[in-house]
C-alpha cells in the first residue's frame, strides 16, 4: 500500500490543479487538440502498445501453451531448481513455480486477476467518487460542506487497515477485494471531482437549464458528470497501478485470492520468498509483468493529463 | 499405569539416582563463545509460569524457572528442584524431598510454600490462566471445585510439610503424575514478588526465577533475553551464558539471518531441506517429532453427504501419496503417515494399518474402485471443499493433495485458506467439508494422540463418534499394557477413517554445528533447557 | 489561525471517537475471539479469562469502559495475546522505534527527493535528467516487500556490511535498511512531483518576465520558484505520512525492528481487541495531526489560501 499512496498522490495536486484550468477551455475543440496532442506523446504511445500486449497476453495467453494453471508435474515437484528452469524446449516458456505447475499458465491467470482488480476496483472507486463529489458540488451549501467534511474524516483512516478489518470480517471473496480496494480509494476522487463540478456549476449552458426547468438530477447526470469526463479519465488511469499495487500487499498478508487462482501479487510475494534458493525465474516473470504494466499506465495517465492540460505547451 | 510409562519413571529412577551431571562432558574443548541465539516465529505470549500457553514463551519459561523435575537429553525425568519422591502405599500421595540448597535469583530459598503458592495460583480463577484446566490433567484433589471457585484455593490437593518436603494428593491413582511436572506451569513462583509489583513482576529488573537463567531485557515484537543466574544452584555447571531470542516473522528471511551468522538455530523452510544439507552437511539436521498432521472429515450433521459414506473417505485417503508428500513437497525427513499415532511416541508400537503395506498403484486402483462403488464417477462427478488456515507450508500440501485427488479420482477439490484465528471458528463449528488438522503431544504416550479422536474430546473436529474406540481407550487408561487396545483403535481408524493421516512432523533445523552436540534431538518432545548445552570449539 | 486549530480539534475528536467505534464493531464481528486456540479452552476456563478482560459485558459497555479508561487513566488496557505487557507498554516501546525510522524516511525523501526533482527539472533533457527520471520510476514501483528481503541479502549475506534486523535501541547500524526500504518509494515520488511542478514553474509567465530582467539564474530559482515549486509536494506529504504508517508494517515484519506497524496488523488477526483500539487512537490522532500542520504550513506559504 505504501507503494500505492505514493504512486497515486503525486498526481492528485497536478490533476487538480489542471482540472481547473480545463474547465477554462471550450468543450469541443479541447478533444481533438487533445487526440493530436497524445498522439504524438512518443512515451505515452509506446505504452499504450505495451498495455496492449498486456490484455492480448492476458485473455489469449493460455491459447499457447497446453499446460493449465493449477496441474502439478509429479516428476519436477521438488526437483523445481533443478528441473523446472524455463525453457522453450518443453513448452514450460516461464519454467515452473514452487509446486511444479507451469508458471507461464499461472501467469497468464494472474494477469487476469490483476487487471481485474486494477480495473474493476478503479471502476468503483471512479463511480462512487464521481457521484459523491458531483452530487456535494452541485447541491453546494450544507449537504456539500457535510458531505466533504466526511471525506475529511474519512482520509484520515488508515484504509489498509480497514480492508484487513473487512477481508476479514466479511470473509474473503475476489469481490470483496474489488470491493474493498474500490471503496478506500474514492476520496480523492471525490475531492476532484467536486471542485470541478463547482466551477462548472455557474456556466452560462447551467443556469440554462435551470432556469427551463430541469431537475437537478437530470443535470448533474446530462451536464455536470460528462464536462468531468477529461478528469476523471487521467485520474482513473493513474487508480488502476494503485489499485494492482494494493492488491500486491493483500496478497503479500496472505489475503489475496485463493489457491489455485493466483495475481502478480502473491506470484511476486512466492517468488520473493525462494529467490535465494536458486530459482529466481519464479519472481522475475511476475515482477517484469507487474513492472511492465505499471509504467504503462503512469505514462498513459501522464500522457493524457499532458494531452487533456494545454496550456502545457 | 503402562508398559510406556512405566519404563519412562523406571529410566528416571535411574537418573535421579546419579548426581547431577555437569553439562559439558568432560574432555570436550569448549568455544570461547557461549552465547546462543535462536530465532522465533512469534512473541512469547508471557514468561510467567502459570499464564504461559505457547512453545516459545514455555521454552523461556523452563530456562527461568525450575519445577520439581526436569527432563534430560531422552526425555526422561531428571532431579530439578525436587530430588526424590516416595508414593504412598494407597498411589494417591506423592511426597517430593526439594533440594535444600535451591536459591530464588534474589537469593532466598526455594521452598515447597512456593510450589504451593505456583500452583494454587494456577488453580485460582482469578489468575484467569489459559492452562487453568492443568491442575485437571495432574489429577490433583479437588482442583475441580477449586477452579469454578466453589472451594478455597487450600483445598486444592498440594501442601508443604516443611520448606524442603512437599505432599502432593490426587484425586485418583495415577502412575505418570511425575510426568506432569516438568510443564511449564507447574513451577513454583515468588510470591513476595509478586505481591510487590503485581501484574509487573515478570518485567526484566522485577523479575525473580530460580532456574539457570534470568531474564534481563525484552524488547517486544524484537528480542528477549536472559542471561546466567548466578544464585542457581548447579550454576557451576552451566555453560551457555547469555541465551537471545530474536523474533524474526519470515522463515526465508531468518534464514538469510542464519546464513550470515547472526542466528544459531533457525527452522528451514518447507522444500529447502535437502538443498541445505548437501551444502551445509554439518548444520541442517532433521529429527523426529511428537506431532502428525491429517485431514478432518465432517461427520456431524453439517458436513457434506459425500464423505458420510465410508468408502468415500477410504477412497480419498488412498488416493493421497504420502510419499510425494514428504519426499517431494516437504522434503524435511517427515516420515508419511497411515495411523494417527506417531511412531516415535513412547512405548507405542506402530501397526502396519493394511493400506500401509499396499503400493500407492494398488492404493489408487482401490480408491477409484471405492469411489466408482459410491456412485460417484465421470457422470456424478464429486467436488467438495478443503479448508486450511493461511501458511506457505499448509499450501504447498494443499495443492498438491488437492491435485493428487483430481488426477487420481477426478474429484474437484475447491481450495479454501484463512487466516488463523476465522479457522479455529469455522472448524471449531463444524462448518467445513475437509479439513486441516495437527496436534503434538502434551507427554509422550499414544493417549495424548488417541484421544482426540474419543467422542467427548473437544477437539475431535471430525465429530467422529465410535462406541467401541471410546470404551478401549477408556480401558487403555487403567491397563498394564494398553498396546492391544491402541492397536484396535489405530484399526478402526483405518477401517473408518474419520481422519486421513498424511504425515507425522520431524524437527527441521539450520543449527550451530558448534551446538549441535548438545542438541537433545532424542528428546521428541522438544523440551529443551538452556542449561544443558554448550558450544564446542571449531 | 487560533480559531483554525480549534475548529480541526473540535472535529477531530469527534473523528476519532467514530473511528475507534468502527473498529471496534468490526473488530467483535469478525469471527473468532483473542482467546480461540487450537484445542478450544475448557467453558470454565474460557470464562475466568473473558471475565478477568471485561469481554463478558454487553459490547456497548465494553466500549463504554474503554473508553473511560482512556480519558481518565490514559489506560488502553492489557494485551490479550501478549500477557506480559499493557497497551500503553507496546505504544511506549514500539511507538519511538516506529517515530525513529518513519522521520528518518520522511526527511530523507523529502530532501534527496526534493533536490533530485529540482536538479533534473533545472537540466530538463540532459543525462541528470534521464537518469533520475529512470532510477525514480524504478524506485517507485518495486514493492518493498520485495526490496526489504533483497536488501537483507545483498547488505547482510553477501557483503556483511549490515545485520539483518533488530533494532538494538537504534543503533545506526540497524537503522538504515529500514530507512531505505521505507523512504525509497517516496523519495521517488517526491522527485517525480518535484520535477514536474517545478517545470511547470519555470514555463509560467512571472519567471519569464524574471528571466526577462536578466535576474541571474540562480536568484530565480531559489528565491522566485522555489515556493511555488513545493506547494503540489506539501500537499502530498499528507498521504505519504499515511503511506508510510501503513509501509510500517512491513518494515516491523521484514526487519523486526518493533516498531507499532507490526502490532497493529497482528492485532487484527489475533483479535486483540485492546491493541488494535490503541494503536488506531494512536495513529488515527497522528495522522489527524499531521494533516492539520500540513494544512498550515501550506497557508503558510501560499499566502491565497486562509485558514
Amino acid at each position: 500500500m505504501s507503494n500505492g499512496m505514493a504512486i497515486l498522490n503525486p498526481q492528485q495536486p497536478r490533476t487538480a490543479a489542471m482540472a481547473e484550468r480545463m474547465a477554462e477551455v471550450k468543450g469541443r475543440s479541447l478533444w481533438a487538440d487533445a487526440r493530436a496532442r497524445f498522439l504524438r506523446n512518443k512515451a505515452a504511445m509506446v505504452s499504450v502498445g505495451v498495455l496492449g500486449a498486456v490484455f492480448i497476453f492476458a485473455f489469449f495467453g493460455h491459447l499457447v501453451t497446453p499446460y493449465d494453471n493449477e496441474t502439478i508435474d509429479w516428476n519436477v515437484l521438488g526437483k523445481v531448481k533443478e528441473l523446472g528452469k524455463p525453457s522453450l524446449a518443453n513448452g514450460h516458456y516461464f519454467g515452473y513455480d514452487d509446486s511444479g505447475r507451469d508458471l507461464f499458465a499461472r501467469v497468464v491467470q494472474g494477469t487476469q486477476v490483476s487487471l481485474m482488480v486494477g480495473v474493476i476496483g478503479a471502476a468503483i472507486a471512479v463511480i462512487v467518487g464521481t457521484i459523491y463529489g458531483a452530487v456535494a458540488g452541485y447541491i453546494g451549501g450544507r449537504v456539500d460542506s457535510i458531505m466533504m467534511r466526511f471525506v475529511d474524516i474519512a482520509m484520515s483512516v488508515p484504509y489498509m487497515f480497514v480492508l484487513i478489518l473487512l477481508l476479514v470480517v466479511f470473509g474473503r471473496s475476489i469481490e470483496m477485494i474489488f470491493v474493498g480496494i474500490g471503496l478506500t480509494a474514492w476520496l480523492d476522487m471525490s475531492r476532484i471531482v467536486r471542485g470541478q463540478t463547482l466551477s462548472i456549476k455557474n456556466k452560462e449552458f447551467i443556469e440554462a437549464a435551470v432556469a427551463t426547468g430541469v431537475p437537478s438530477f437530470t443535470i448533474i447526470r446530462r451536464h455536470v458528470v460528462p464536462n468531468l469526463l477529461g478528469v476523471v479519465v487521467v485520474y482513473a488511469t493513474l487508480l488502476v497501478p494503485q489499485m494492482i499495487l494494493t492488491e500486491s500487499f493483500i496478497s503479500f498478508l496472505g489475503l489475496g485470492v485463493q489457491e489455485p487462482l493466483t495475481s502478480w501479487g502473491a506470484l511476486i510475494s512466492e517468488g520473493t520468498s525462494t529467490m535465494n534458493y536458486g530459482t529466481l525465474w519464479q519472481l522475475f516473470f511476475p515482477l517484469a509483468f507487474f513492472v511492465v504494466t505499471i509504467f504503462a499506465f503512469f505514462f498513459i495517465g501522464d500522457g493524457l493529463r499532458d494531452a487533456l492540460d494545454p496550456k502545457d505547451r | 499405569m503402562n508398559v510406556s510409562t512405566k519404563s519412562i519413571l523406571l529410566a528416571s529412577a535411574l537418573a535421579l539416582a546419579s548426581p547431577a551431571l555437569a553439562a559439558a562432558p568432560e574432555g570436550v574443548a569448549l568455544a570461547d563463545d557461549q552465547t546462543f541465539t535462536y530465532r522465533v516465529l512469534d512473541e512469547h505470549s508471557s514468561v510467567d509460569p502459570q499464564i504461559v500457553e505457547d512453545v516459545s514463551g514455555s521454552e523461556i519459561v523452563r530456562d527461568l524457572f525450575e519445577g520439581l523435575y526436569n527432563q534430560d537429553a531422552d526425555g526422561n525425568l531428571v532431579p530439578g528442584v525436587a530430588l526424590s519422591h516416595t508414593v504412598s502405599d494407597d498411589k494417591l500421595t506423592y511426597t517430593f524431598t526439594l533440594r535444600p540448597e535451591a536459591k530464588w535469583s534474589d537469593g532466598n530459598p526455594v521452598t515447597a510454600h512456593d510450589f504451593v503458592y505456583g500452583w494454587q495460583r494456577l488453580a485460582d480463577p482469578e489468575t484467569a490462566s489459559p492452562y487453568q484446566w492443568y491442575v485437571e490433567v495432574m489429577g490433583l484433589a479437588n482442583a475441580g471445585s477449586v477452579m469454578a471457585g466453589e472451594a478455597p484455593l487450600e483445598e486444592l490437593g498440594v501442601r508443604a510439610i516443611d520448606d524442603h518436603t512437599l505432599e502432593v494428593t490426587l484425586e485418583k491413582p495415577m502412575t505418570y503424575f511425575p510426568l506432569t511436572t516438568t510443564h511449564a506451569s507447574t513451577f513454583p513462583s515468588p510470591k513476595w514478588v509478586i505481591d510487590e509489583h503485581g501484574a509487573d513482576w515478570i518485567k526484566p529488573g522485577n523479575i525473580v526465577s530460580n532456574g539457570a537463567y534470568v531474564l534481563t531485557e525484552h524488547v517486544p515484537q524484537e528480542r528477549s533475553v536472559r542471561e546466567r543466574n548466578p544464585m542457581y544452584w548447579d550454576n557451576e555447571n552451566t555453560v551457555i551464558e547469555k541465551v537471545s531470542a530474536l523474533v524474526i516473522n519470515d522463515e526465508n528471511v531468518a534464514l538469510t539471518r542464519f546464513l550470515a551468522g547472526e542466528l544459531d538455530r533457525t527452522e528451514v523452510p518447507a522444500g529447502q531441506y535437502p538443498a541445505l544439507k548437501e551444502e551445509y552437511p554439518d548444520t541442517a539436521l532433521s529429527f523426529p517429532r511428537l506431532c502428525n498432521y491429517y485431514f478432518n472429515f465432517n461427520l456431524s450433521e453439517n458436513g457434506p453427504e459425500a464423505t458420510q459414506d465410508v468408502r468415500v473417505r477410504k477412497a480419498l485417503s488412498y488416493a493421497v501419496n504420502r510419499d510425494i508428500i514428504v519426499e517431494n513437497v516437504l522434503q524435511g525427513g517427515q516420515s508419511p503417515a497411515y495411523t494417527f499415532t506417531p511412531a516415535a511416541t513412547a512405548g507405542f508400537e506402530q501397526p502396519a494399518t493394511d493400506y500401509s503395506t499396499w503400493t500407492q498403484e494398488e492404493r489408487n486402483a482401490k480408491a477409484v474402485e471405492l469411489l466408482a462403488e459410491a456412485g460417484y464417477g465421470p457422470d456424478n462427478p464429486l467436488s467438495l471443499t478443503y479448508l486450511y488456515n493461511t501458511s506457505e507450508a499448509h499450501k504447498k500440501v494443499a495443492i498438491a493433495v488437492s491435485q493428487m485427488w483430481k488426477q487420481t479420482l477426478g474429484v474437484d477439490i475447491t481450495l479454501e485458506n484463512q487466516e488463523w484465528q476465522t479457522f479455529l471458528e469455522t472448524r471449531g463449528n463444524h462448518d467445513f467439508e475437509i479439513a486441516r488438522g495437527a496436534w503434538c503431544g502434551d507427554y509422550n504416550e499414544a493417549s495424548t494422540f488417541l484421544d482426540l479422536v474419543q467422542s467427548s474430546s473437544g477437539y475431535n473436529d471430525a465429530a467422529y463418534s465410535n462406541a467401541e474406540v471410546d470404551a478401549l481407550l477408556a480401558e487403555a487408561k487403567s491397563m498394564d499394557d494398553p498396546q492391544a487396545n491402541y492397536t484396535r483403535v489405530e484399526e478402526i481408524i483405518a477401517e473408518e477413517m474419520p481422519i486421513i493421516p498424511i504425515y507425522h512432523y520431524a524437527g527441521v533445523f539450520m543449527m550451530n554445528p558448534a551446538i549441535v552436540d548438545s542438541w537433545p534431538v532424542q528428546n521428541v518432545e522438544q523440551n529443551w533447557y538452556s542449561k544443558d548445552l554448550y558450544k564446542v570449539a571449531q | 489561525m487560533l480559531s483554525f486549530i480549534l475548529r480541526r480539534v473540535s472535529i477531530a475528536i469527534p473523528t476519532l471517537l467514530v473511528l475507534l467505534i468502527i473498529s471496534f464493531w468490526l473488530m467483535q464481528t469478525a469471527p473468532g475471539g483473542p482467546f480461540n486456540s487450537e484445542r478450544p479452552l475448557p467453558p470454565q476456563v474460557l470464562a475466568n479469562i473473558e471475565a478477568k478482560y471485561g469481554l463478558d459485558q454487553p459490547m456497548w459497555k465494553q466500549m463504554v469502559d474503554y473508553l473511560k479508561g482512556i480519558i481518565t487513566q490514559f489506560d488502553f488496557g492489557p494485551s490479550y495475546k501478549y500477557k506480559d505487557r499493557s497497551v500503553n507498554d507496546i505504544i511506549a516501546q514500539g511507538f519511538p522505534v516506529t517515530l525513529h525510522y518513519g522521520l528518518i524516511s520522511f526527511m530523507l525523501a523529502i530532501v534527496i527527493g526534493g533536490a533530485l526533482g529540482i536538479a533534473a527539472a533545472i537540466r530538463q533533457n540532459s543525462w541528470l535528467d534521464y537518469f533520475a527520471v529512470g532510477i525514480t520510476i524504478g524506485a517507485q514501483v518495486l514493492p518493498n516487500f520485495v526490496m526489504a528481503p533483497i536488501l537483507i541479502l545483498v547488505f547482510t549475506l553477501w557483503l556483511g556490511w549490515l545485520p539483518g534486523g533488530g533494532w538494538n535501541g537504534g543503533q545506526w547500524d540497524h537503522v538504515i535498511m529500514p530507512v531505505i526500504a521505507l523512504s525509497t518509494s517516496y523519495m521517488a515520488s517526491i522527485a517525480r512531483l518535484t520535477r514536474s511542478s517545478m517545470l511547470e514553474v519555470l514555463r509560467s509567465n512571472f519567471i519569464r518576465t524574471a528571466r526577462a530582467k536578466g535576474l541571474p539564474d540562480r536568484v530565480i530559482i531559489w528565491r522566485h520558484a522555489l515556493k511555488p515549486t513545493i506547494l503540489p509536494v506539501v500537499s502530498y506529504l499528507g498521504p505519504a505520512f499515511v503511506g508510510m504508517v501503513t509501509g510500517s508494517f512491513i518494515i516491523d515484519s521484514i526487519f523486526s525492528t518493533g516498531g507499532v506497524g507490526y502490532f497493529y496488523v497482528n492485532a487484527a488477526f489475533n483479535r486483540d481487541y485492546a491493541v488494535m483500539m490503541g494503536l488506531t487512537f494512536l495513529l488515527g490522532s497522528m495522522t489527524i495531526l499531521f494533516n492539520m500542520v500540513v494544512d498550515i504550513l501550506y497557508a503558510w506559504i501560499d499566502p491565497k489560501i486562509r485558514l
